[in-house]
């Protein structure tokens, strides 16, 4: 005999109705959350295009003057970004030269060594690390590093900022990608009498290359858009320059300016485009680097 | 002629206790030796220290933490504890339950693998020849000579068994360790792998731990049953299987447990 309890029937187009209610309410909460983003990139890309040109990329900011200049008469606002594109560049490659290789190992070691307390000590660190504003890491460097060591605002100390800024989000990466490789792996590995770093750099690592190289590069899109410490550390530089003990500029940096600025107003549209469009590449670069070399 | 019957012994389990937290044994006073050239299989329920005891014999228990190990064990009469763990486990090779190619590595390179993951350096010709005759041994050449440069996880999972053993044998190890080796594999893979292992005990000692009594009664010249961490009993498998002397034996054989 089967059991039939009347709750079991009775209610049936009841919640079907509730059901897809609830879908429809799901559906729009999405759109909702969508169009946002649409009317940003659209928004940029209709105010921004005018400007992007060579010169854009291959000459500094214009100053007051220029800019006014060009304003008054409807043209085309002179100059570029290349300042801060170069401040950027150089200001991330270092951060990275710090941040990406004691990022790996830190992240290896917590994986490795989890269960001990130093590890955890470690980890919870990073989560608290993750959590401090931007601008107290700014403030950290400008203490560190403007104050003592290139006594003045300079590329270093910015660098040092931002690479404070993605070690966490390396450790965590690295960890998170390394808990995915299944222990029988390293068994293999140590079954065949591998020692132990070797099982590191000859298997961990390749095997896990995708999530790491995932990792890096969302660390890095995450810094390019650093504003905060960047002021109290990069400060801004008029004209393109490579020495890392002189204060540079950065494509946020320039935003900044030419917000400042009115007669440069046009220019934060195409700075903003510029910088929205790099960002959004290299989450692209990160996903197909991702699925690329995808073993585990 | 040497008649002494130890040499026939290539490992010598002496007094064997293994415990993971202080006080508990997974292994507990193991004696017993495994013959050269032969098959012997380890059974018993589930937790009874079976794959411990087979982890003990190239040190593979040692990747846990905490572990604590008394009694010893003589490879040839050597003991393995004072050897370097990576010349032990040259000497002792090891398949596990899940086939576990190293995903990032072609078939040719997983064949390879202990030669490269230790730095011995070979001449191609030498490694050709390598690669060439582990995978004839374990009858997956004709399958994958078109491939070899493919990823090892291309394969089925009973090829990927088989290119496993042939990345165990390729060092010519005396010893290969197989941890319940078919456990993951349908019945022909299975029986696959159980036919290689007949053909490989002419080189190697097989030690294999088996929770399929068919399977161990099928391929294995000497069992050892295990109950609780203890070896309850071991011996010819004909012997063993048909008049066991243990009443724990029995009943396990019977399917009273496990």
């Amino acid at each position: 005999m089967r059991v039939m309890y009347p709750e079991m029937t009775d209610n049936i187009n009841r919640r079907n109705r509730t059901n897809s209610r609830f879908r429809y309410l799901v559906i729009a909460g999405s759109v909702i959350t969508v169009i946002p983003i649409f009317l940003i990139v659209g928004n940029l890309a209709v105010k921004g295009f005018r400007q992007i040109n060579l010169a854009f990329f291959t000459q500094p900011a214009p100053d007051t003057f220029q800019a006014m200049m060009a304003a008054s008469s409807g043209e085309i606002i002179p100059g570029g970004i290349a300042n801060g594109l170069t401040g950027s560049l150089l200001m991330v490659l270092l951060a990275s030269l710090f941040a990406i290789p004691l990022g790996l190992m830190t992240g290896i070691y917590i994986y490795e060594n989890g269960t001990t307390r130093y590890a955890r000590f470690i980890r919870s660190l990073t989560e608290i690390l993750q959590g401090v504003p931007s601008i107290i890491l700014g403030i950290i460097a400008y203490l560190w590093v403007v104050k003592n060591i290139t006594k003045g605002y300079s590329a270093l100390a910015g660098s040092v900022s931002l690479a404070i800024m993605m070690l966490p989000l390396i450790i965590r990466s690295t960890e998170e990608t390394m808990r995915m490789i299944p222990l029988s792996i390293r068994e293999a590995a140590f079954a065949l009498g591998t020692p132990y770093y070797k099982m590191i750099y000859k298997i961990l690592i390749p095997v896990s290359f995708s999530g790491l190289a995932t990792g890096v590069l969302l660390a890095i899109s995450r810094i390019l858009g650093e504003t905060a410490p960047l002021m109290l550390t990069a400060l801004g530089s008029p004209a393109i320059s490579l020495d890392v003990t002189r204060p540079v500029s950065a494509v946020p940096l320039l935003i900044w300016d030419f917000y400042n600025d009115p007669n440069m107003v046009n220019l934060v549209w195409s700075a903003s485009l510029f910088l929205m469009v790099f960002v959004l590449s290299m989450n692209l670069l990160a996903r197909s680097v991702a699925s690329k070399h995808k073993y585990i | 002629m040497n008649n002494n019957p130890q040499s026939d012994n290539v490992l010598e389990i002496r007094d064997l206790s293994i415990a993971y937290e202080p006080g508990k044994y997974a292994v507990n006073g193991v004696t017993a030796s495994v013959k050269r050239n032969s098959i012997t299989a380890i059974m018993g329920p589930s937790g009874c220290g079976k794959s411990t005891l087979l982890r003990a014999m190239n040190r593979m228990h040692e990747l846990y933490p905490n572990i604590e190990t008394k009694g010893d064990i003589l490879l040839d009469g050597k003991s393995i504890f004072s050897m370097s763990v990576i010349e032990l486990r040259r000497k002792v090779g090891m398949v596990f339950q899940r086939p576990n190619p190293f995903p990032n590595m072609t078939i040719y390179e997983n064949v390879v693998a202990g030669f490269s993951l230790n730095d011995i350096r070979l001449k191609k010709s030498q490694r050709d020849e390598i690669v060439e005759n582990a995978l004839r041994n374990v009858t997956l050449w004709d399958e994958v000579k078109e491939s070899l440069y493919r990823k090892g996880t291309f394969l089925s999972g009973g090829q990927q068994q088989r290119l496993c053993v042939a990345r165990a044998i390729a060092f010519n190890p005396e010893v290969l360790l197989l941890d319940e080796p078919t456990s993951a594999l349908d019945p022909i893979a299975t029986s696959k792998i159980e036919d290689l292992l007949g053909e490989l005990k002419k080189k190697y000692t097989l030690v294999l731990v088996t929770h399929n009594m068919s399977q161990a009664a099928r391929i294995s010249d000497d069992s050892m049953f295990m109950y609780l961490g203890e070896l309850v009993e071991s011996g010819r498998t004909g012997t063993l299987f048909t008049t066991p002397k243990d009443p724990r034996t029995e009943a396990y054989l019977t399917g009273k447990f496990g």
